[in-house]
């Protein structure tokens, strides 16, 4: 798999976000959790992105994956702005662009693993046996092609993940986001994802950014940012 | 082509999340299922009242058979010829002709008193004199047991219904005409039809029994083909020495068992519509448990790029396909509890009682799952919408 992509960006940046404000309403006070936030993610490049508890690491990468809308600013991702376009537009571009990693896996449980990889194909306009082919591939690339008929309930949480990021990435997205995609696992078994994500990177050229607070997750990222108080920066603030 | 089957199969595999995922709130479910059998069994149970009723009473009427009324009469209870009207009748044009003549019976009928077997207080019962060709003129009469009465004597034979509803009309058995006691000679049947809630007996037999002279009350023919009966009409109702009312037997019959039909059907659809309400409700509780259980598999499907509106379908074939297990359900139990039910009433156009059975008919079959389908679709409508809209950041927050 390579990042072969129709769009070309116009500039260096594969994301690149100006000025952004996030403020949630709840109940009758505002929470600010963005405050003018710039970012620029060059293509290839594996970020982690950290930060205390609540300090609005999953709002930022919701915002790049467009899940949700910032309330000031733009995002970019590919040359294009999805900040302003419509949830339908939006749907459509997250099928084609992102392929995310939850903390939780996000497996259905009801569907063995290799239905769960599918499900982004479904989206697209490939046929069974292409589909099928595609499954095969990601599953592979994730160590887990014995495991293709077992159903979520039946892998450890480290084989679950790997199913979680086999789905992220069978339709060769521009960008793989993954919230704390080590946050519920072990030792060894966060390692081995962190493997699998750090081989995707330098070998396939896979642009990934990582939410964690885990410094260990961190260091195999080929940048780290630090977010605090709405504001990025490179430095930790202790 | 691609893109559809891909979206159908993003529905599918919505939707079999959601089948798939019943076993863990079987509770909720079996509950709403139920309630939706409910309903169904009330609609088709109480429709198939009526069904059985407007079939028993035109059951025994061909489209080749016809009855002649007084002019102005619309029931046989205030209708009357005199013998040469009756013989006019008999010889008109499009009259089927038999080995003995023409297939024309002229009838009258008086009302005796019997006790029901199931309460012992007495009902009216039709107490009808025939001519011979009055199995003719019907379809399906058949003696079961005992023999036919004998013409010129005082011998009655018993519908199979008045026989299972009245007391003391088994073969051998005695009823009271007047001061007098006839013997019950024979049973017969026709095909569930109105005439099995009578008893019959030699038409001059019962004028002199009764005082009713030359005089009879209807004539009942069998016509040479469906298609003759505009003719035979015509002949009669030109006829100047003749003032009639000549109608297909079925519509005659349909046309009895008219008003109590729409009451029973108003009266079933009213008591489904509102248990109908109840279960809506019990569907939309189900399915929007459904929804709140899964709230961060919908969100999740969303962040994938699965659309609202696949969302919204899956959910809504979901309710519907737990909505037609009820109405499945429902429509057999009430195909099992009600078809062939036996059972009485009173024809309030002639006065006497009519035996019947209630029919679970295809049709009502149909209505009952339609029913349940709007049940279905309705309670699912709410929920989807609901699932669909809600903002995906934070539904995926939820554990
Ligand atoms: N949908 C939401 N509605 C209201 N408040 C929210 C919502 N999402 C996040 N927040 C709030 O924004 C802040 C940042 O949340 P989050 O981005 O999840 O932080 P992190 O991922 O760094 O732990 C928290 O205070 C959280 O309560
Ligand atoms: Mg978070």
């Amino acid at each position: 798999m390579s990042t072969t992509n129709e769009t070309q960006p116009q500039d260096s940046a594969l994301v690149r976000i100006e000025g952004v404000e996030k403020t949630f309403r709840r109940a009758s006070e505002d929470v600010h959790v963005l405050a003018r936030l710039d970012l620029v993610v060059p293509p290839g490049e594996f970020l982690a992105l950290m930060g205390p508890s609540g300090s609005g690491k999953s709002t930022l990468l919701n915002l790049i994956g467009g899940l949700d809308r910032p309330t000031q600013g733009s995002v970019t991702v590919a040359g294009e702005r999805i900040d302003t376009l419509s949830d339908r537009r939006l749907a459509d571009w997250r099928a084609r662009h992102i392929g995310f990693v939850f903390q939780l896996y996000n497996l259905m449980p009801v569907l063995t693993a290799e239905r769960n990889v599918e499900l982004p194909l479904l989206l697209t306009h490939l046929g069974k046996a292409e589909r099928q082919k595609h499954v095969a591939t990601a599953l592979a690339m994730v160590g887990l092609s014995h495991r293709a008929k077992h159903y979520p309930r039946t892998l450890s949480g480290g084989e679950q993940q790997r199913v979680g990021i086999a789905r992220g990435i069978v339709t060769d997205p521009t960008l793989l986001l993954c919230d704390e995609p080590t946050g519920d696992l072990d030792r060894k078994a966060g390692d081995e994802i962190l493997n699998l994500l750090q081989a995707l990177n330098r070998e396939h050229g896979k642009t990934i950014i990582m939410v964690t607070h885990d410094p260990h997750a961190s260091a195999r990222a080929s940048r780290t940012v630090y977010l605090n108080k709405g504001r990025l920066s490179n430095e930790p603030v202790s | 082509m691609n893109t559809l089957m891909n979206w159908l199969s993003q529905i599918g595999s919505i939707v079999k999340f959601g089948l798939l995922s019943i076993p863990q709130r079987r509770g909720a479910v079996a509950a709403t299922v139920i309630g939706i059998a409910g309903v169904v069994v009330v609609l088709v149970g109480v429709l198939s009242i009526a069904a059985g009723f407007r079939r028993a009473m035109t059951a025994s009427a061909a489209p080749d058979s016809a009855i002649v009324l007084r002019s102005g009469a619309d029931t046989e209870m205030v209708s009357g010829f005199g013998r040469d009207q009756v013989r006019l009748i008999a010889d008109a044009p499009g009259v089927a002709r038999g080995p003995k003549g023409p297939l024309s019976s002229a009838e009258l009928f008086v009302i005796i008193n019997l006790p029901k077997r199931s309460t012992g207080t007495d009902a009216n019962v039709p107490l009808r004199g025939v001519e011979p060709a009055a199995t003719a003129v019907r379809d399906q009469l058949t003696l079961v047991s005992g023999r036919m009465f004998e013409w010129g004597r005082t011998e009655v034979i018993v519908g199979a219904g008045a026989a299972r509803e009245f007391a003391g009309l088994e073969v051998g058995s005695q009823i009271k005409v007047g001061r007098a006691s006839w013997p019950v000679v024979g049973i017969f049947t026709a095909n569930g039809g109105v005439a099995e809630s009578e008893v019959w007996t030699d038409a001059a037999v019962l004028q002199g029994a009764y005082n009713r002279g030359q005089s009879f009350q209807s004539v009942y023919t069998r016509l040479t083909s469906a298609e003759a009966f505009q003719t035979f009409k015509d002949a009669l109702t030109t006829n100047p020495q003749l003032s009639v009312k000549v109608l297909r037997q079925s519509d005659y019959y349909a046309e009895q068992s008219e008003t109590l039909t729409r009451l029973i059907t108003t009266l079933g659809v009213l008591i489904a519509s509102l248990m109908a309400i109840g279960a809506v409700f019990g569907a939309l509780n189900t399915m929007y448990s459904a929804v709140a259980t899964r709230t961060r598999e919908i969100a999740t499907l969303r962040a994938l790029g699965f659309g609202r509106g696949a969302i919204v379908i899956a959910l809504m074939v979901e309710s519907l396909v737990i909505a037609l297990l009820g109405g499945a359900l429902g429509g057999a139990l009430a195909y099992a509890a009600f078809n062939n039910f036996q059972a009485a009433t009173m024809n309030w156009q002639s006065f006497s009682q009519v035996t019947f059975a209630f029919a679970v008919t295809p049709p009502l079959l149909v209505q009952g799952i339609v029913l349940a389908s709007l049940i279905g679709l309705i309670g699912g409508l709410l929920p989807a919408i609901r699932a669909a809209r809600q903002p995906i950041a934070s539904a995926l927050r939820e554990l």
